[in-house]
Protein backbone atom coordinates (compact mmCIF):
# COMPACT_ATOMS: atom_id res chain seq x y z
CA UNK A 1 0.00 0.00 0.00
CA UNK A 2 1.70 3.43 -1.04
CA UNK A 3 -0.48 6.42 0.44
CA UNK A 4 1.14 9.72 -2.12
CA UNK A 5 0.57 13.17 -0.87
CA UNK A 6 -2.60 13.61 -2.39
CA UNK A 7 -4.47 10.46 -1.20
CA UNK A 8 -2.66 11.58 1.98
CA UNK A 9 -4.05 15.33 2.16
CA UNK A 10 -7.67 12.93 1.24
CA UNK A 11 -7.18 11.32 4.63
CA UNK A 12 -6.33 14.54 6.49
CA UNK A 13 -9.23 16.27 5.37
CA UNK A 14 -11.37 13.71 6.05
CA UNK A 15 -10.23 13.18 9.04
CA UNK A 16 -10.09 16.40 10.65
CA UNK A 17 -13.20 17.32 9.16
CA UNK A 18 -15.11 14.11 11.21
CA UNK A 19 -13.10 14.82 13.83
CA UNK A 20 -14.48 18.22 13.95
CA UNK A 21 -17.86 17.19 13.77
CA UNK A 22 -17.95 14.55 16.55
CA UNK A 23 -16.19 16.74 18.96
CA UNK A 24 -18.64 19.53 18.28
CA UNK A 25 -21.36 17.05 19.73
CA UNK A 26 -18.93 16.78 23.03
CA UNK A 27 -21.21 19.04 25.95
CA UNK A 28 -18.86 21.14 27.46
CA UNK A 29 -19.28 19.11 30.77
CA UNK A 30 -17.06 17.07 29.45
CA UNK A 31 -14.23 18.94 27.89
CA UNK A 32 -11.68 17.53 30.19
CA UNK A 33 -12.18 13.75 29.46
CA UNK A 34 -12.52 14.38 25.94
CA UNK A 35 -9.01 16.29 26.28
CA UNK A 36 -7.71 13.29 27.73
CA UNK A 37 -9.46 11.05 25.86
CA UNK A 38 -8.47 12.61 22.98
CA UNK A 39 -4.72 12.63 24.53
CA UNK A 40 -5.21 8.63 24.87
CA UNK A 41 -5.93 8.63 21.00
CA UNK A 42 -2.88 10.07 19.67
CA UNK A 43 -0.98 7.67 21.91
CA UNK A 44 -1.59 5.32 18.46
CA UNK A 45 1.86 6.94 18.03
CA UNK A 46 3.48 3.97 19.93
CA UNK A 47 2.39 1.77 17.10
CA UNK A 48 4.76 4.34 14.91
CA UNK A 49 7.54 3.29 17.69
CA UNK A 50 7.26 0.01 17.45
CA UNK A 51 7.55 -0.54 14.01
CA UNK A 52 10.43 1.80 13.49
CA UNK A 53 11.67 -0.14 16.76
CA UNK A 54 11.28 -3.72 15.24
CA UNK A 55 12.83 -1.80 11.51
CA UNK A 56 15.96 -0.83 13.58
CA UNK A 57 19.14 -2.18 12.49
CA UNK A 58 21.94 0.13 14.00
CA UNK A 59 22.09 0.91 17.67
CA UNK A 60 21.39 4.48 17.02
CA UNK A 61 17.68 3.40 15.59
CA UNK A 62 17.69 1.07 18.11
CA UNK A 63 17.99 4.02 21.05
CA UNK A 64 15.66 6.33 19.19
CA UNK A 65 12.96 3.53 18.73
CA UNK A 66 13.38 2.50 22.71
CA UNK A 67 12.49 6.00 23.17
CA UNK A 68 9.88 6.41 20.84
CA UNK A 69 7.49 3.48 22.01
CA UNK A 70 8.54 4.18 25.83
CA UNK A 71 6.98 7.61 25.39
CA UNK A 72 4.43 6.55 23.58
CA UNK A 73 3.51 3.84 25.70
CA UNK A 74 3.46 6.55 28.77
CA UNK A 75 0.59 8.50 26.69
CA UNK A 76 -1.22 5.59 26.03
CA UNK A 77 -1.73 4.08 29.71
CA UNK A 78 -1.34 7.98 31.06
CA UNK A 79 -3.99 8.67 28.97
CA UNK A 80 -6.36 5.82 29.45
CA UNK A 81 -5.81 5.60 33.20
CA UNK A 82 -7.24 9.01 34.21
CA UNK A 83 -9.90 9.42 31.40
CA UNK A 84 -11.51 6.24 32.98
CA UNK A 85 -10.89 7.42 35.97
CA UNK A 86 -12.67 10.55 35.29
CA UNK A 87 -15.70 9.41 33.08
CA UNK A 88 -16.66 6.68 36.03
CA UNK A 89 -16.89 9.72 38.24
CA UNK A 90 -20.07 11.35 36.58
CA UNK A 91 -23.03 10.30 37.85
CA UNK A 92 -27.06 10.70 37.54
CA UNK A 93 -29.05 12.41 40.11
CA UNK A 94 -29.91 9.40 42.72
CA UNK A 95 -33.53 8.57 42.49
CA UNK A 96 -34.21 9.03 45.97
CA UNK A 97 -32.69 13.10 46.08
CA UNK A 98 -35.10 13.81 43.04
CA UNK A 99 -37.90 12.19 45.04
CA UNK A 100 -37.14 13.74 47.95
CA UNK A 101 -37.63 17.29 46.00
CA UNK A 102 -40.73 16.07 44.96
CA UNK A 103 -42.25 14.96 48.01
CA UNK A 104 -41.09 18.77 49.99
CA UNK A 105 -43.02 20.42 47.59
CA UNK A 106 -46.03 18.93 48.92
CA UNK A 107 -45.70 18.26 52.13
CA UNK A 108 -43.78 19.63 55.24
CA UNK A 109 -40.47 18.68 57.02
CA UNK A 110 -41.31 16.42 59.65
CA UNK A 111 -42.43 13.78 57.13
CA UNK A 112 -38.73 13.04 56.67
CA UNK A 113 -37.64 13.41 60.30
CA UNK B 1 2.38 -15.89 2.25
CA UNK B 2 3.60 -15.46 6.15
CA UNK B 3 4.32 -11.79 5.47
CA UNK B 4 1.17 -11.01 3.44
CA UNK B 5 -0.75 -12.61 6.86
CA UNK B 6 1.25 -10.80 9.17
CA UNK B 7 0.13 -7.02 6.56
CA UNK B 8 -3.12 -8.02 6.66
CA UNK B 9 -3.89 -8.49 10.19
CA UNK B 10 -1.95 -5.55 10.83
CA UNK B 11 -4.06 -3.43 8.06
CA UNK B 12 -7.31 -5.40 10.10
CA UNK B 13 -6.63 -4.14 13.28
CA UNK B 14 -5.23 -0.93 12.52
CA UNK B 15 -8.78 -0.04 10.74
CA UNK B 16 -10.26 -1.11 13.52
CA UNK B 17 -9.00 0.71 16.12
CA UNK B 18 -9.65 4.23 13.78
CA UNK B 19 -12.98 3.13 13.76
CA UNK B 20 -12.99 2.93 17.78
CA UNK B 21 -11.31 5.82 18.47
CA UNK B 22 -13.97 7.67 16.27
CA UNK B 23 -16.78 5.66 17.81
CA UNK B 24 -15.22 5.73 21.39
CA UNK B 25 -15.34 9.90 20.99
CA UNK B 26 -19.00 9.97 19.06
CA UNK B 27 -19.88 8.26 22.31
CA UNK B 28 -18.61 11.15 24.86
CA UNK B 29 -21.77 13.02 23.63
CA UNK B 30 -23.10 12.07 26.67
CA UNK B 31 -21.67 11.27 30.16
CA UNK B 32 -23.77 8.15 30.08
CA UNK B 33 -22.10 6.32 27.09
CA UNK B 34 -18.85 8.01 27.75
CA UNK B 35 -17.28 5.63 29.85
CA UNK B 36 -18.07 2.75 27.23
CA UNK B 37 -16.93 4.61 24.44
CA UNK B 38 -13.28 5.40 26.25
CA UNK B 39 -13.32 1.01 27.08
CA UNK B 40 -14.09 0.65 23.31
CA UNK B 41 -11.22 3.12 22.31
CA UNK B 42 -9.13 1.19 24.64
CA UNK B 43 -10.08 -2.44 22.90
CA UNK B 44 -8.90 -0.59 19.59
CA UNK B 45 -5.45 0.54 20.94
CA UNK B 46 -4.57 -2.63 22.51
CA UNK B 47 -5.50 -4.50 19.40
CA UNK B 48 -3.50 -1.91 17.12
CA UNK B 49 -0.38 -2.16 19.50
CA UNK B 50 -0.15 -6.30 19.47
CA UNK B 51 -0.97 -6.13 16.01
CA UNK B 52 2.01 -4.20 15.08
CA UNK B 53 3.97 -6.84 16.83
CA UNK B 54 3.60 -8.55 13.70
CA UNK B 55 5.40 -6.00 11.83
CA UNK B 56 8.72 -8.82 12.65
CA UNK B 57 7.61 -10.94 9.83
CA UNK B 58 8.66 -8.18 7.14
CA UNK B 59 11.61 -6.22 8.24
CA UNK B 60 15.00 -5.92 5.81
CA UNK B 61 18.02 -8.46 6.39
CA UNK B 62 19.91 -6.23 8.38
CA UNK B 63 17.24 -5.53 10.55
CA UNK B 64 16.15 -9.54 11.08
CA UNK B 65 19.47 -10.38 12.88
CA UNK B 66 18.49 -7.60 15.10
CA UNK B 67 14.93 -8.84 15.83
CA UNK B 68 15.51 -10.57 19.50
CA UNK B 69 16.80 -7.66 20.78
CA UNK B 70 14.62 -5.31 19.44
CA UNK B 71 11.55 -7.24 20.60
CA UNK B 72 12.83 -7.82 24.05
CA UNK B 73 13.62 -3.35 24.14
CA UNK B 74 10.00 -3.17 22.96
CA UNK B 75 8.74 -5.52 25.44
CA UNK B 76 10.31 -3.40 28.01
CA UNK B 77 9.96 -0.12 26.76
CA UNK B 78 6.03 -0.74 26.62
CA UNK B 79 5.75 -2.33 30.01
CA UNK B 80 8.19 0.58 31.87
CA UNK B 81 6.80 3.83 30.04
CA UNK B 82 3.37 2.07 29.96
CA UNK B 83 3.51 1.01 33.57
CA UNK B 84 4.99 4.29 35.10
CA UNK B 85 2.19 6.32 33.30
CA UNK B 86 -0.38 3.70 34.26
CA UNK B 87 0.80 3.91 37.83
CA UNK B 88 0.77 7.90 38.12
CA UNK B 89 -2.40 8.27 36.24
CA UNK B 90 -4.38 6.09 39.10
CA UNK B 91 -3.09 7.85 41.74
CA UNK B 92 -2.81 11.33 40.48
CA UNK B 93 -5.18 13.66 42.32
CA UNK B 94 -8.12 14.96 40.40
CA UNK B 95 -7.33 19.10 41.29
CA UNK B 96 -3.90 18.01 39.31
CA UNK B 97 -5.53 16.43 36.43
CA UNK B 98 -3.73 19.72 33.99
CA UNK B 99 -0.43 19.42 34.64
CA UNK B 100 -0.75 15.05 34.14
CA UNK B 101 -2.57 15.71 30.81
CA UNK B 102 0.43 18.08 29.37
CA UNK B 103 2.81 15.41 31.04
CA UNK B 104 1.13 12.81 28.83
CA UNK B 105 0.23 14.95 26.04
CA UNK B 106 4.39 15.77 25.99
CA UNK B 107 5.42 12.30 26.26
CA UNK B 108 2.95 11.81 22.75
CA UNK B 109 4.96 14.60 21.06
CA UNK B 110 8.17 13.20 21.90
CA UNK B 111 7.27 10.09 20.90
CA UNK B 112 6.50 11.48 17.15
CA UNK B 113 8.95 13.07 17.38
CA UNK B 114 11.57 10.83 17.53
CA UNK B 115 9.64 8.83 15.02
CA UNK B 116 10.62 11.56 12.72
CA UNK B 117 14.42 11.54 14.13
CA UNK B 118 14.29 8.15 12.83
CA UNK B 119 13.31 8.81 9.44
CA UNK B 120 15.71 11.74 9.16
CA UNK B 121 18.66 10.19 10.55
CA UNK B 122 17.87 6.74 8.52
CA UNK B 123 17.43 8.75 5.42
CA UNK B 124 14.15 7.13 4.37
CA UNK B 125 11.51 9.05 3.63
CA UNK B 126 10.57 8.70 -0.38
CA UNK B 127 10.01 12.32 -2.09
CA UNK B 128 9.23 15.73 -1.19
CA UNK B 129 5.90 15.04 0.35
CA UNK B 130 7.60 12.64 2.99
CA UNK B 131 10.35 14.22 3.79
CA UNK B 132 8.20 17.92 4.35
CA UNK B 133 5.87 15.85 6.18
CA UNK B 134 8.91 14.46 8.63
CA UNK B 135 10.16 17.86 9.33
CA UNK B 136 6.88 19.02 9.96
CA UNK B 137 6.33 16.59 12.47
CA UNK B 138 9.65 17.16 14.25
CA UNK B 139 9.14 20.35 14.65
CA UNK B 140 5.64 20.27 15.59
CA UNK B 141 6.00 17.30 17.88
CA UNK B 142 9.81 18.83 19.89
CA UNK B 143 7.78 21.79 20.46
CA UNK B 144 5.04 19.86 21.99
CA UNK B 145 7.18 17.98 23.82
CA UNK B 146 8.95 20.85 25.53
CA UNK B 147 6.33 23.10 25.64
CA UNK B 148 4.46 20.50 27.22
CA UNK B 149 6.97 19.94 29.92
CA UNK B 150 7.10 23.81 30.74
CA UNK B 151 3.02 23.73 30.77
CA UNK B 152 3.55 20.80 33.27
CA UNK B 153 6.07 22.46 35.53
CA UNK B 154 4.16 25.80 35.82
CA UNK B 155 1.23 23.57 36.92
CA UNK B 156 2.38 21.58 39.22
CA UNK B 157 4.28 24.74 40.74
CA UNK B 158 8.06 23.72 39.98
CA UNK B 159 7.81 27.03 37.64
CA UNK B 160 5.74 29.57 39.86
CA UNK B 161 5.63 32.86 37.83
CA UNK B 162 5.67 33.55 34.11
CA UNK B 163 9.08 34.14 32.85
CA UNK B 164 9.29 37.68 31.42
CA UNK B 165 12.07 39.18 29.84
CA UNK B 166 12.11 42.29 27.82
CA UNK B 167 12.12 41.77 23.93
CA UNK B 168 10.70 38.13 24.65
CA UNK B 169 8.79 38.43 21.27
CA UNK B 170 11.70 39.16 19.24
CA UNK B 171 13.53 36.41 21.09
CA UNK B 172 10.65 34.16 20.34
CA UNK B 173 10.36 35.07 16.43
CA UNK B 174 14.06 34.62 16.49
CA UNK B 175 14.30 31.37 17.61
CA UNK B 176 11.17 30.24 15.49
CA UNK B 177 13.06 32.10 12.39
CA UNK B 178 16.73 30.25 13.04
CA UNK B 179 14.43 26.52 13.87
CA UNK B 180 12.73 27.09 10.41
CA UNK B 181 15.67 27.88 8.41
CA UNK B 182 17.49 25.05 9.66
CA UNK B 183 14.20 22.72 9.03
CA UNK B 184 14.60 24.06 5.38
CA UNK B 185 18.19 24.11 4.84
CA UNK B 186 17.81 19.98 5.91
CA UNK B 187 14.91 19.91 3.10
CA UNK B 188 17.04 21.69 0.38
CA UNK B 189 19.95 19.93 1.08
CA UNK B 190 18.28 16.68 0.68
CA UNK B 191 15.62 17.51 -1.97
CA UNK B 192 18.50 19.01 -4.16
CA UNK B 193 21.68 16.40 -3.18
CA UNK B 194 23.88 19.06 -2.35
CA UNK B 195 26.14 18.15 0.61
CA UNK B 196 25.37 20.38 3.72
CA UNK B 197 28.13 22.85 5.04
CA UNK B 198 27.63 21.02 8.34
CA UNK B 199 26.63 17.11 8.43
CA UNK B 200 23.65 16.08 7.52
CA UNK B 201 22.97 14.36 11.38
CA UNK B 202 24.37 16.95 13.30
CA UNK B 203 21.75 19.49 11.23
CA UNK B 204 18.79 17.12 12.55
CA UNK B 205 20.51 17.36 15.67
CA UNK B 206 20.45 21.15 15.41
CA UNK B 207 17.03 21.14 14.04
CA UNK B 208 15.35 19.02 16.72
CA UNK B 209 17.32 21.27 19.78
CA UNK B 210 16.01 24.57 17.79
CA UNK B 211 12.44 23.26 18.14
CA UNK B 212 12.71 22.06 21.45
CA UNK B 213 14.44 25.72 22.53
CA UNK B 214 11.35 27.21 20.71
CA UNK B 215 8.75 25.46 22.77
CA UNK B 216 10.17 26.19 26.16
CA UNK B 217 10.82 29.66 25.07
CA UNK B 218 7.24 30.06 23.66
CA UNK B 219 5.51 28.39 27.02
CA UNK B 220 7.60 30.33 29.65
CA UNK B 221 5.79 33.73 29.20
CA UNK B 222 2.50 32.29 29.70
CA UNK B 223 0.40 32.72 32.77
CA UNK B 224 -1.25 30.57 35.15
CA UNK B 225 -4.92 31.48 33.83
CA UNK B 226 -4.05 31.15 30.27
CA UNK B 227 -3.07 27.44 30.57
CA UNK B 228 -6.37 25.93 29.64
CA UNK B 229 -6.02 27.43 25.90
CA UNK B 230 -1.93 26.21 26.16
CA UNK B 231 -3.36 22.48 27.18
CA UNK B 232 -5.67 22.64 24.22
CA UNK B 233 -2.92 24.09 21.60
CA UNK B 234 -0.25 21.19 22.66
CA UNK B 235 -2.89 18.30 22.82
CA UNK B 236 -3.73 19.78 18.83
CA UNK B 237 0.13 19.82 18.02
CA UNK B 238 0.98 16.62 19.26
CA UNK B 239 -2.49 15.19 16.91
CA UNK B 240 -0.99 16.86 13.58
CA UNK B 241 2.66 15.60 14.27
CA UNK B 242 1.36 12.01 14.78
CA UNK B 243 -0.95 12.44 11.49
CA UNK B 244 2.08 13.98 9.96
CA UNK B 245 4.31 10.98 11.15
CA UNK B 246 1.59 8.46 9.73
CA UNK B 247 1.89 9.34 6.74
CA UNK B 248 5.89 9.04 6.60
CA UNK B 249 5.89 5.97 8.03
CA UNK B 250 2.65 4.93 5.18
CA UNK B 251 0.55 4.10 8.08
CA UNK B 252 -3.28 5.50 7.66
CA UNK B 253 -4.44 4.67 11.93
CA UNK B 254 -2.16 6.96 12.88
CA UNK B 255 -2.98 9.46 10.16
CA UNK B 256 -6.20 9.55 11.14
CA UNK B 257 -5.96 9.29 14.76
CA UNK B 258 -3.80 12.32 14.93
CA UNK B 259 -5.85 14.33 12.62
CA UNK B 260 -8.82 13.91 14.23
CA UNK B 261 -7.06 14.82 17.62
CA UNK B 262 -5.42 17.98 15.97
CA UNK B 263 -8.95 19.46 15.23
CA UNK B 264 -10.68 18.26 18.33
CA UNK B 265 -7.73 20.23 20.01
CA UNK B 266 -8.65 23.06 17.92
CA UNK B 267 -12.26 23.03 18.03
CA UNK B 268 -11.06 23.30 21.79
CA UNK B 269 -8.48 26.39 21.93
CA UNK B 270 -11.11 28.16 19.71
CA UNK B 271 -13.70 27.44 22.46
CA UNK B 272 -11.37 28.65 25.05
CA UNK B 273 -9.90 31.61 23.60
CA UNK B 274 -13.69 33.09 23.05
CA UNK B 275 -14.36 32.37 26.35
CA UNK B 276 -11.64 34.24 27.54
CA UNK B 277 -12.37 37.17 25.40
CA UNK B 278 -8.76 37.05 23.58
CA UNK B 279 -7.67 36.30 20.29
CA UNK B 280 -4.95 32.70 20.48
CA UNK B 281 -2.13 35.10 19.40
CA UNK B 282 -2.75 38.01 22.08
CA UNK B 283 -2.46 34.66 24.47
CA UNK B 284 0.79 33.31 23.18
CA UNK B 285 2.53 36.38 22.62
CA UNK B 286 0.83 39.29 24.73
CA UNK B 287 1.57 39.91 28.12
CA UNK B 288 -1.71 40.41 29.33
CA UNK B 289 -2.67 43.52 31.71
CA UNK B 290 -0.09 45.93 30.22
CA UNK B 291 -1.08 46.80 26.88
CA UNK B 292 -3.56 48.64 28.00
CA UNK B 293 -3.51 50.74 31.55
CA UNK B 294 -7.28 50.59 32.53
CA UNK B 295 -8.89 53.66 33.99
CA UNK B 296 -11.44 51.95 37.10
CA UNK B 297 -14.63 54.22 36.45
CA UNK B 298 -15.69 56.03 39.63
CA UNK B 299 -17.53 53.16 41.65
CA UNK B 300 -20.91 53.48 43.46
CA UNK B 301 -21.66 51.77 46.86
CA UNK B 302 -19.02 49.83 49.06
CA UNK B 303 -18.26 46.35 50.01
CA UNK B 304 -20.69 44.76 52.79
CA UNK B 305 -19.21 42.12 54.66
CA UNK B 306 -21.18 39.55 56.37
CA UNK B 307 -21.13 36.50 58.14
CA UNK B 308 -20.94 32.84 57.05
CA UNK B 309 -23.60 31.76 59.44
CA UNK B 310 -26.16 34.18 58.02
CA UNK B 311 -25.50 33.61 54.32
CA UNK B 312 -25.76 30.01 55.00
CA UNK B 313 -28.85 31.14 56.48
CA UNK B 314 -30.26 32.97 54.26
CA UNK B 315 -29.49 30.65 51.45
CA UNK B 316 -31.65 27.59 53.43
CA UNK B 317 -35.23 29.81 53.18
CA UNK B 318 -34.62 30.58 49.84
CA UNK B 319 -36.06 28.85 46.91
CA UNK B 320 -33.63 28.75 44.68
CA UNK B 321 -29.91 29.23 44.75
CA UNK B 322 -27.07 29.17 42.22
CA UNK B 323 -23.56 28.50 42.71
CA UNK B 324 -20.58 30.02 40.70
CA UNK B 325 -18.05 27.61 41.91
CA UNK B 326 -14.34 29.71 40.20
CA UNK B 327 -10.65 27.90 41.16
CA UNK B 328 -10.31 29.43 44.41
CA UNK B 329 -12.76 26.50 45.21
CA UNK B 330 -10.18 23.73 44.48
CA UNK B 331 -7.41 25.41 46.02
CA UNK B 332 -9.30 25.57 48.66
CA UNK B 333 -10.27 21.60 48.67
CA UNK B 334 -13.45 22.86 49.15
CA UNK B 335 -15.96 20.54 46.99
CA UNK B 336 -16.69 18.02 49.29
CA UNK B 337 -18.36 20.40 51.77
CA UNK B 338 -19.90 22.64 49.32
CA UNK B 339 -22.05 19.16 48.28
CA UNK B 340 -22.63 18.70 52.01
CA UNK B 341 -23.70 22.53 52.35
CA UNK B 342 -25.72 21.93 49.20
CA UNK B 343 -27.56 18.41 49.97
CA UNK B 344 -28.83 20.28 53.22
CA UNK B 345 -30.26 22.29 51.23
CA UNK B 346 -31.64 20.26 48.85
CA UNK B 347 -33.65 18.47 51.87
CA UNK B 348 -34.73 21.78 52.89
CA UNK B 349 -36.41 22.48 49.46
CA UNK B 350 -34.21 24.04 47.95
CA UNK B 351 -33.31 24.14 44.37
CA UNK B 352 -30.16 24.44 43.79
CA UNK B 353 -27.45 24.26 40.78
CA UNK B 354 -23.92 24.80 39.89
CA UNK B 355 -23.05 27.46 37.16
CA UNK B 356 -20.22 26.67 35.46
CA UNK B 357 -17.82 28.92 33.33
CA UNK B 358 -15.87 27.48 30.28
CA UNK B 359 -12.63 29.00 31.83
CA UNK B 360 -12.97 27.87 35.28
CA UNK B 361 -10.24 25.91 36.16
CA UNK B 362 -7.00 25.19 34.74
CA UNK B 363 -8.02 23.02 32.25
CA UNK B 364 -11.15 22.75 30.11
CA UNK B 365 -13.88 21.47 31.69
CA UNK B 366 -11.54 20.60 35.09
CA UNK B 367 -14.53 22.52 37.26
CA UNK B 368 -17.43 20.44 35.88
CA UNK B 369 -14.98 17.09 37.25
CA UNK B 370 -14.32 18.32 40.28
CA UNK B 371 -17.76 18.26 41.16
CA UNK B 372 -18.62 15.36 39.88
CA UNK B 373 -15.45 14.50 42.04
CA UNK B 374 -17.08 15.38 45.08
CA UNK B 375 -20.46 13.45 44.20
CA UNK B 376 -22.62 16.24 42.21
CA UNK B 377 -24.82 14.62 39.70
CA UNK B 378 -24.39 16.09 36.28
CA UNK B 379 -27.70 17.33 35.83
CA UNK B 380 -27.10 19.81 38.52
CA UNK B 381 -24.09 21.06 36.71
CA UNK B 382 -24.89 23.75 34.17
CA UNK B 383 -23.06 25.75 31.74
CA UNK B 384 -23.52 29.81 31.15
CA UNK B 385 -25.66 29.59 27.98
CA UNK B 386 -27.92 27.35 29.50
CA UNK B 387 -28.24 29.02 32.77
CA UNK B 388 -27.83 33.00 32.19
CA UNK B 389 -31.03 33.51 31.94
CA UNK B 390 -31.90 32.17 35.27
CA UNK B 391 -30.19 34.28 37.33
CA UNK B 392 -32.77 36.86 37.05
CA UNK B 393 -35.18 34.40 38.56
CA UNK B 394 -32.99 32.93 41.69
CA UNK B 395 -33.48 34.31 44.92
CA UNK B 396 -29.64 33.82 45.92
CA UNK B 397 -26.54 33.26 43.48
CA UNK B 398 -23.18 31.62 45.71
CA UNK B 399 -20.26 32.72 44.28
CA UNK B 400 -17.32 30.99 45.61
CA UNK B 401 -13.29 31.76 43.94
CA UNK B 402 -14.57 33.20 41.15
CA UNK B 403 -14.21 36.66 40.12
CA UNK B 404 -13.75 37.72 36.88
CA UNK B 405 -16.13 35.44 35.14
CA UNK B 406 -18.95 36.94 37.04
CA UNK B 407 -17.37 40.51 36.67
CA UNK B 408 -20.73 42.95 35.05
CA UNK B 409 -18.08 45.48 33.75
CA UNK B 410 -17.70 42.92 30.56
CA UNK B 411 -21.22 43.57 29.77
CA UNK B 412 -21.12 47.49 30.70
CA UNK B 413 -17.74 49.44 30.54
CA UNK B 414 -16.42 49.23 27.03
CA UNK B 415 -13.08 50.24 28.37
CA UNK B 416 -12.55 47.39 30.66
CA UNK B 417 -9.92 45.24 29.52
CA UNK B 418 -12.27 42.41 29.89
CA UNK B 419 -15.65 43.91 27.90
CA UNK B 420 -16.89 41.61 25.60
CA UNK B 421 -15.94 38.40 27.64
CA UNK B 422 -19.15 35.89 28.21
CA UNK B 423 -20.17 36.11 31.95
CA UNK B 424 -22.34 34.55 34.06
CA UNK B 425 -25.02 36.96 34.64
CA UNK B 426 -24.67 36.77 38.42
CA UNK B 427 -25.45 40.67 39.54
CA UNK B 428 -29.36 39.76 38.12
CA UNK B 429 -29.81 37.45 40.95
CA UNK B 430 -31.90 38.98 43.87
CA UNK B 431 -28.79 38.27 46.46
CA UNK B 432 -25.53 36.99 45.83
CA UNK B 433 -23.24 35.79 48.62
CA UNK B 434 -19.58 36.05 47.55
CA UNK B 435 -17.03 33.91 49.39
CA UNK B 436 -13.14 35.24 49.24
CA UNK B 437 -10.02 34.98 50.52
CA UNK B 438 -9.70 38.84 50.75
CA UNK B 439 -10.55 41.93 49.04
CA UNK B 440 -7.66 41.37 46.12
CA UNK B 441 -8.44 41.76 42.60
CA UNK B 442 -8.79 38.93 40.38
CA UNK B 443 -6.18 37.75 37.16
CA UNK B 444 -7.07 40.51 35.17
CA UNK B 445 -6.29 43.34 38.03
CA UNK B 446 -9.44 44.98 37.89
CA UNK B 447 -12.11 46.31 40.28
CA UNK B 448 -15.28 44.00 40.24
CA UNK B 449 -18.07 46.44 40.14
CA UNK B 450 -20.53 43.41 41.46
CA UNK B 451 -19.01 43.12 45.07
CA UNK B 452 -20.26 46.81 44.95
CA UNK B 453 -23.89 46.46 43.97
CA UNK B 454 -26.96 46.91 46.71
CA UNK B 455 -27.28 43.38 46.58
CA UNK B 456 -24.42 42.10 46.84
CA UNK B 457 -22.63 40.89 50.37
CA UNK B 458 -18.76 39.43 50.79
CA UNK B 459 -17.97 36.71 53.23
CA UNK B 460 -14.36 36.60 53.70
CA UNK B 461 -12.39 33.61 54.59
CA UNK B 462 -10.94 30.25 53.19
CA UNK B 463 -14.02 28.90 50.86
CA UNK B 464 -13.49 25.49 53.03
CA UNK B 465 -13.73 27.16 56.63
CA UNK B 466 -16.91 29.61 55.42
CA UNK B 467 -18.72 26.33 54.15
CA UNK B 468 -17.96 24.06 57.09
CA UNK B 469 -19.51 27.62 59.45
CA UNK B 470 -22.34 27.54 56.90
CA UNK B 471 -23.09 23.77 57.32
CA UNK B 472 -23.60 24.76 61.03
CA UNK B 473 -25.35 26.97 61.02
CA UNK B 474 -28.00 25.57 58.70
CA UNK B 475 -27.90 22.32 60.86
CA UNK B 476 -28.17 24.96 64.44
CA UNK B 477 -31.67 25.10 62.87
CA UNK B 478 -32.92 22.11 64.27
CA UNK B 479 -33.47 20.23 60.56
CA UNK B 480 -30.17 18.18 60.56
CA UNK B 481 -32.24 14.79 60.35
CA UNK B 482 -33.56 16.31 57.05
CA UNK B 483 -30.54 16.00 55.82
Amino acid sequence: MIITGVVGLYIFMLAAFSGWVIIGGVPAILHTPLMSGSNFVHGIVVVGGLYTLLNASTVQEQVIGFFAVLLGAGNVAGGYAVTGRMLAMFQSAPHKAAHAKRSHAKASHSKKA
Amino acid sequence: MLTLIAQLTIDAADIAAAFLFLYGLWRMSSPVTAPAGIFLAGIGMLAAILASFLYAFNVSAAARVQLPINIALAIVALAAGGGAAWWSGRKVMMTSMPQMVALYNGLGGGAAGTIAAAELLGNRMHGPAQLLATLAGALIGAVSLSGSLIAWAKLDGVINKPLRIKGQQLLNGLAMLITLAVGGYIAFSVLAGIAPVIALPTLIYLFFACALIFGVLMTLPIGGADMPVVISIYNAFTGLAVGFEGFVIQNPALMVAGMVVGAAGTLLTLLMAKAMNRSISNILFTRFGTATKHKQGSIVGNLKPTDPADAGIAMRYASSVIIVPGYGLAVAQGQQKLYEFVKLLQAAGVTVRFAVHPVAGRMPGQMDVLLAEAGVPYELIVQLEDINDDFANTDIALVIGANDVVNPAARSDKSSPIFGMPILNVDKAKRVFVIKRGEGKGYAGIVNILFYGDNCNMVYGDAQAVLIKMIEAVRGLGLSSAA
